[in-house]
C-alpha cells in the first residue's frame, strides 16, 4: 500500500479510462472480457488498468475464479469524495475561514496602530 | 460583465474548456487579503478545505521560480494529502501566477490569482487553466458542475448511495 492513500486514489482516478472501468463496476462485478467490451483497447490494457485500480485499493479481484472478476471496493472513493466534495467543499469552507481570521487581522493591526499614535 | 463578487459567497464559473474562475469579496484592504494569501504564517489558519484537516507542512518560497509545498493531514486518520508548485509571477498586491498539482499523474495546472479593490472591498479572481476539458473535468469529481463524461456522472450518483 502507497505510504499515502489519497494521492494513491487520486492518480488511480486521474485516467478517464479507469474512472469508467470503475462507474461499470457500480453496477456490479465484472470480468476482463466484459470490462474491454465498451473501449477499443486490448485485454491487456484492461488488465493493466485494473492492476492501478487494484494497488489503489479501489477494486477487489476474486483470486480463485480463473476469469478474475473484478469489484469496486469504494472505501477510498468515498475517501476522496470527502476531501474534494466537489471543489466547492475545500474551497467554500476555507474562503469563509479567511473571512474570520481577516477580521482577527484588521483588529490586530488597529490595535497597533493605536498604540503608536 | 461578470457578476457582482459578494461577500460569503463565491462564485464559480467555467468560462472555457479548460478554465474553472473562482470569484469573491472579502471585507477587508488588499495588501491584507495578499498578506493571508501569501504569507506562510497565516495560510494555515485558513486554507484548510473541510473540517476536520490541518495543515501540518506550509513551505512556501515566494519568488518567481521558486517552490511551494503543502500537506493536509486528517484528525480522523492521520492520512495526508500534499500539493506543490512553483511561482511564475510575483506581482503584490495584486497578481499571483503558480503552477500547483497534487503529484502522480494528476495534471499541473496553472493558477492566476488577482485581487483588485471596489468599493471598500478587495475581490479575488483566481482562474485555474488545465492542460485539457477532460482533466478539469476530472478535477470537479464528485460532482459540483456541469460538463463531467458519463463515467463520471454514474460514479458520482453511485457516491451518492454511500
Amino acid at each position: 500500500m502507497a505510504a499515502d492513500p489519497l494521492s494513491a486514489t487520486f492518480a488511480a482516478l486521474a485516467s478517464p479510462t479507469r474512472r469508467a472501468i470503475l462507474a461499470r463496476l457500480a453496477d456490479g462485478p465484472a470480468t476482463v472480457t466484459e470490462l474491454r467490451a465498451p473501449f477499443e483497447i486490448s485485454g491487456p490494457a484492461v488488465s493493466k488498468h485494473l492492476r492501478v485500480l487494484e494497488g489503489a485499493g479501489l477494486i477487489e479481484r476474486s483470486r480463485e475464479a480463473q476469469w478474475r472478476p473484478a469489484r469496486l471496493d469504494a472505501a477510498p472513493l468515498k475517501e476522496v469524495s470527502e476531501w474534494t466534495d466537489g471543489f466547492r467543499g475545500f474551497w467554500d469552507p476555507s474562503y469563509d475561514r479567511l473571512d474570520t481570521y481577516l477580521n482577527e487581522l484588521k483588529e490586530k493591526r488597529h490595535g497597533r496602530t493605536g498604540k503608536s499614535r | 460583465m461578470a457578476a457582482q463578487a459578494r461577500v460569503g459567497e463565491t462564485t464559480y464559473t467555467t468560462p472555457s474548456d479548460r478554465e474553472l474562475v473562482t470569484t469573491r469579496a472579502f471585507d477587508a484592504p488588499r495588501d491584507l487579503v495578499w498578506e493571508a494569501w501569501t504569507s506562510p504564517e497565516h495560510l494555515p489558519n485558513w486554507l484548510l478545505g473541510p473540517e476536520g484537516w490541518t495543515m501540518p507542512v506550509c513551505e512556501s518560497d515566494l519568488r518567481v521560480g521558486g517552490a511551494w509545498h503543502f500537506v493536509w493531514q486528517s484528525d480522523a486518520d492521520g492520512s495526508e494529502m500534499g500539493m506543490t508548485g512553483e511561482y511564475k509571477e510575483i506581482a503584490p498586491p495584486e497578481r499571483l501566477v503558480s503552477t500547483q498539482s497534487w503529484g502522480g499523474d494528476w495534471p499541473e495546472t496553472l493558477n492566476t490569482l488577482v485581487f483588485t479593490e471596489e468599493d471598500g472591498l478587495t475581490v479575488m479572481t483566481q482562474t485555474i487553466l488545465y492542460p485539457s476539458q477532460e482533466a478539469r473535468d476530472a478535477a470537479l469529481a464528485t460532482g459540483m458542475q456541469q460538463g463531467m463524461d458519463a463515467g463520471f456522472s454514474r460514479l458520482d450518483a453511485y457516491l451518492e448511495t454511500l
